[in-house]
């Protein structure tokens, strides 16, 4: 297991949020390539330290982890094995009461504003249900719902708590599947992809009501996405997952502009980038891993410039690079001999 | 940037609709467009904006209800010319794939999963070559998966034991068989991950020099697009709204849309400051507003806005000589004043590929 | 949501069937005579259809048409009820099995699978022989037997439905909220599935008054009980006993009346269709309206059709600004 990485101890309260060797296989089903009893391996011991304030952006591709990661965060997948501590205590509940409780404390909005609003309810009935479940709606209902309706900037709120999803564009479904999530008054907000599905125009103003939340009511907040380039403007700290595991962590600024994991660095040299000087070269073509038999070691190194021959023997710790930075890469790691450091014959071959 | 002299595709005034009479949504109203060869052209725009109906329409393959109601689209190929609205099934049979080929926004399901790639590959040098024969296609369709970096023993797999960047790949090839001056696609690596994107883009554009066939590329990435096109055409509701060299657009938008589209996607670099993006909701094609269309999020509005719309035409401010440049928006008309950061000058720019 | 269906072959499947169930409530009252009373005394030959007799007697001197109207109370009730019992035991059924999975979906699936793989006439020949020992069995009962047997493939269905529901985004989302596993059955799923169970309840009625039709005419129900099934077993007996060649005014309105309801409830079966799929709703419309407008009356794929061609300029904008200001 290793040691959890996070903001560092500048944060001087404990953490809200703790993910300890989280770990979820998921079974392969059929007989895919004629192989049975295969396991996918989605996320395997990743340790992240949430804080009670702040936006944590988690970043990965598809098949990166990310999502599964969230939902065990939300405690709606049950994980493989690895712990979950909600201020500093073991959450193991899965039923009743106790998984109610942490829903108070945890919410999670997820990714298609088309789907995550039940079409036959109207927006009061959405916004409502959290409230009554929970028992919050001590004075008057109605005015609970204005009032969330409010802090989503949803206004005037008459115009909106009788209509149906349909009536409603994607940004402002979007943003009722917030209001929501807020009802319970959560300490964490898991937001899983919030805009990926959202026109571009409308996506900075969902991502600023998230910033605003944090400004204004001090909810932690973790934000997962593909794009490194809306992480580094919503968050604090960034968290890069590469096939199931977390590779690198840190403050956002240091993680964009001086990546220490070379996965960053593919990342942050593929995503777009119109102040780019000039053109990037085409790199090695490789698929990312398959989750069933994932490479030895590192998981990166097949696609990896700097690729070691320890790389293949064993999965690198996290290493810090600067207060509050780790890099989980051989190449931080001192006191290798040169055995070990021989770089791997890199193939810039065809796809296999 | 290769500008050859006459333009390769030419659109003009073309109108879309969907259904017909009172029901009728307009999805692409008076749309001009000029594509010349080897050239990228990018067909920025949000839903709505109709820049996959523009794109169906002038290959003549939007499906029902899809109707078109104006405007030409003049495609010249190997000296004929041709309008591809008044041509008939034959002729577009002729045209479809030899000189014109299209990589759809599904792509990567629309290769059939009980077929091998080989069977596909090979079906479409069959349909339109037929003189080749057995033994000559099988090795163009090696050919052709190698072009895209597969390797040749991919003939025989099936769609499904692909990975989402190979069959976008494959899809890619297939357009390129039988080597088309124009190839138009749509979205062709929105559902990859970056990286895959990144890679395939690559690619797509060493064929593109190698080749020299033109592309129209859509997306709603405008950013993505400032990498990798020549010229791009910003779209809402239906309208093109800003058509500029990439360069251009991305240094001196015009058009408060564009403007707004552009700063609404983060950077890598710089600063993290707030960004504001645009006021307002996409619009809904069926409840347009008069006027200019963009005047309810447009933060320049003036009263002229509300009631005239304003056309495709040069902005008067232009220095002569600027070609290229066309706007619609009443802040560039002759007599009228636009704010400094939509009236920047465009330095001097320099080929970037 | 809801509007008044504009398709024809709708309006005729809902006015047919409001004519039935109209003739269920007060046909009993209508009908001129008893249907048991033996009116004059003619010896054995039915009688056509007359002014007294609207349509006919049967060889017996009953009255055709009283039989008709008593015994279409009697078999619409019936279906009625099973399409009722046999939907509240799928819906229940199908989605706590499809909700739930594990265990609990094994066993209700294996139960609607015995159901469905046992054949429903000899069993309900069974039950009704026991039944039958007895009395006359009431209506209800004859219906919630038969539901018995109608309730497994609207259950298999819901199964399936619920499955495919249960990976939505706002049934996940109502799980995160905390919202217990029955709420979000009765309250999130089921709602949405509530055209899928209109159509099996319908389904089920079409299928009872066919069971209950085919169990009457068999005698298996107890014959004295008037429905239109018990009138073809006394027509079909009539000619198998005394050698009387039937007249068409004894079996064909049974019958009818059993293909006209049967008719009236697949129509209705459509109109939810198109009411699920808005598609559906104006197909019939749009075509007739398209080729109004010159376009080719079935659109071929890679071919757009292209209406009006203008030379190019402000023109074309400015006529679109003219459509949409009006």
């Amino acid at each position: 297991m290793t040691a959890p990485a996070g903001l560092d101890a500048t944060v001087s309260e404990s953490p809200l949020l703790e993910a300890r060797g989280l770990t979820k296989h998921f079974p392969v089903r059929g007989a895919r390539n004629g192989r049975r009893g295969g396991i996918v391996h989605a996320v395997d011991d990743v340790s992240l330290v949430v804080p009670s304030a702040g936006i944590t952006a988690i970043v990965g591709e598809s098949g990166s982890g990310k999502s599964t990661l969230a939902r065990m965060l939300a405690r709606l997948i049950k994980p493989t094995s690895g712990e979950l501590l909600l201020d500093g205590q073991a959450s193991t509940a899965a039923l009743g009461g106790a998984r109610r409780e942490y829903a108070r404390a945890v919410q999670l909005v997820l990714q298609d504003p088309f789907s995550s609003l039940n079409p036959v309810h109207d927006v009061r009935y959405h916004l409502a249900r959290p409230l009554k479940v929970h028992k919050l709606a001590s004075g008057s209902l109605d005015e609970a719902i204005d009032g969330l309706l409010g802090r989503v900037s949803l206004t005037p709120a008459a115009n909106f708590t009788g209509k149906y999803p349909h009536e409603l564009s994607g940004g402002q479904r979007q943003r009722v599947a917030i209001a929501r999530a807020l009802a319970v008054a959560p300490r964490l907000l898991l937001a899983d992809e919030p805009v990926s599905m959202l026109d571009v125009s409308i996506r900075l103003g969902v991502l600023n009501l998230l910033a605003d939340l944090r400004e204004k009511d001090g909810l932690a907040i973790v934000y997962v996405t593909h794009d490194i380039a809306s992480a580094r403007y919503l968050a604090d700290v960034v968290a890069v997952m590469y096939a199931g595991r977390v590779v690198e962590i840190g403050p956002a600024a240091a993680v964009t502009s001086e990546p220490a994991h070379p996965y960053t660095e593919l990342l942050l040299s593929a995503a777009p980038d119109p102040g780019r000087a000039r053109s990037v070269p085409a790199r090695a073509r490789t698929a990312p891993p398959n989750l069933v038999t994932p490479p030895p070691g590192c998981r990166f190194h097949p696609r990896c410039p700097h690729a070691m021959r320890v790389c293949t023997s064993g999965v690198p710790e996290m290493t810090q690079i600067s207060p509050g930075h780790h890099s989980a890469c051989w190449l931080h790691v001192n006191g290798l001999d040169t055995q070990q450091r021989t770089p791997l014959v890199s193939k810039p071959g065809k796809e296999a | 940037m290769t500008r050859g002299g006459e333009p390769l595709l030419e659109v003009s005034g073309l109108c879309v609709d969907y259904g017909f009479d009172d029901d009728a949504v307009h999805a692409v109203i008076g749309a001009d467009m000029t594509l010349h060869r080897g050239e990228v052209f990018g067909l920025a725009g949000e839903s709505g904006s109709g820049k996959s109906t523009l794109a169906y329409a002038i290959s003549r393959l939007l499906r029902a209800p899809g109707v078109i109601t104006g405007g030409e689209v003049i495609f010249r190929h190997e000296g004929n010319t041709v309008n591809l609205l008044n041509a008939g099934p034959t002729q577009l049979r002729e045209l479809r794939w030899n000189q014109l080929a299209v990589v759809l926004q599904s792509a990567m399901h629309a290769l059939n999963p009980v077929l091998t790639i080989g069977t596909q590959l090979t079906d479409v040098l069959q349909a339109h070559r037929p003189e080749l024969e057995r033994q000559a296609r099988r090795a163009r369709a090696s050919e052709l998966l190698e072009m895209v970096g597969i390797a040749p023993d991919r003939l025989a797999s099936f769609p499904h034991e692909l990975s989402g960047g190979m069959r976008q790949r494959v899809m890619i090839a297939m357009a390129l068989a039988l080597r088309p001056q124009l190839l138009i696609m749509d979205e062709p690596t929105t559902a990859l991950d970056v990286v895959t994107q990144r890679e395939i883009l690559n690619e797509l554009m060493d064929l593109r020099t190698e080749f020299g066939f033109a592309v129209l590329f859509i997306t709603h990435d405008l950013s993505l697009l400032i990498e990798i096109a020549d010229t791009i055409a910003v779209m809402y509701a239906g309208r093109i709204v800003e058509s500029a060299p990439a360069g251009e657009l991305y240094l001196a938008p015009r058009h408060p849309y564009a403007y707004g589209l552009l700063h609404s996607f983060p950077g890598l670099h710089g600063a993290r400051q707030r960004m504001t993006g645009i006021a307002g909701s996409p619009p809904d094609l069926r409840q347009l507003p008069t006027g200019c269309v963009f005047h309810p999020r447009c933060g320049y509005v003036m009263d002229r806005c509300l009631r005239d719309e304003p056309p495709l035409a040069r902005p008067a401010a232009e220095p002569p000589g600027a070609d290229g440049r066309l706007v619609a928006c009443w802040l560039h008309e002759a007599g009228a004043s636009a704010p400094a950061e939509l009236a920047a000058l465009a330095p001097a720019l320099e080929s970037t590929s | 949501m809801l509007q008044f269906p504009k398709s024809g072959k709708i309006r005729l499947g809902l006015g047919m069937a409001l004519v039935f169930t109209l003739l269920a409530i007060i046909g009993p009252w209508l009908a001129p005579f008893d249907p048991n009373k033996s009116l004059t005394t003619t010896n054995g030959v039915p009688q056509p259809p007359s002014g007294a007799h609207l349509l006919g007697t049967t060889q017996v001197q009953q009255d055709v048409l009283s039989q008709l109207l008593v015994g279409g109370r009697s078999t619409i009730l019936v279906a009625l009820i099973a399409g009722v019992v046999a939907t509240v035991l799928a819906v229940g059924f199908g989605i706590t099995a499809g909700y739930y999975g594990g265990w609990l979906d094994d066993l209700l699936s294996m139960l609607a699978n015995i159901f469905l793989v046992m054949p429903a006439l000899p069993l309900l020949i069974v039950i009704f022989g026991f039944l039958n020992k007895t009395a006359n069995p009431p209506d209800v009962l004859i219906g919630l037997v038969i539901s018995i047997t109608g309730w497994a493939f609207g259950a298999r269905v819901l199964r399936a439905q619920t499955l495919s529901m249960r990976s939505r985004d706002y049934v996940t989302s109502a799980r995160i909220i905390g919202e217990r596993g029955w709420r979000i059955m009765m309250f999130e799923i089921l709602p949405n599935l509530v055209p899928i169970v209109a159509t099996s309840f319908l389904f089920t009625v079409i299928y009872g008054v066919g069971a209950y039709t085919a169990l009457s005419f068999l005698g298996v129900i107890s014959v004295s009980h008037w429905s239109w099934g018990t009138m073809l077993y006394w027509a079909q007996s009539a000619q198998a006993a005394q050698q009387v060649h039937i007249q068409w005014w004894w079996f064909l309105p049974p019958g009818l009346a059993v293909g006209l309801f049967g008719t009236a409830l697949a129509l209705l079966n459509f109109g939810i269709d198109e009411f699920i799929n808005p598609r559906l709703r104006a197909a019939g419309l749009t075509r007739r309206r398209a080729r109004q407008a010159g376009l080719p009356r079935r659109a071929q794929l890679g071919l757009t059709p292209v209406v009006g061609q203008h030379v190019v300029g402000q023109h074309v904008v400015g006529k679109q600004l003219n459509r949409e200001s009006a």
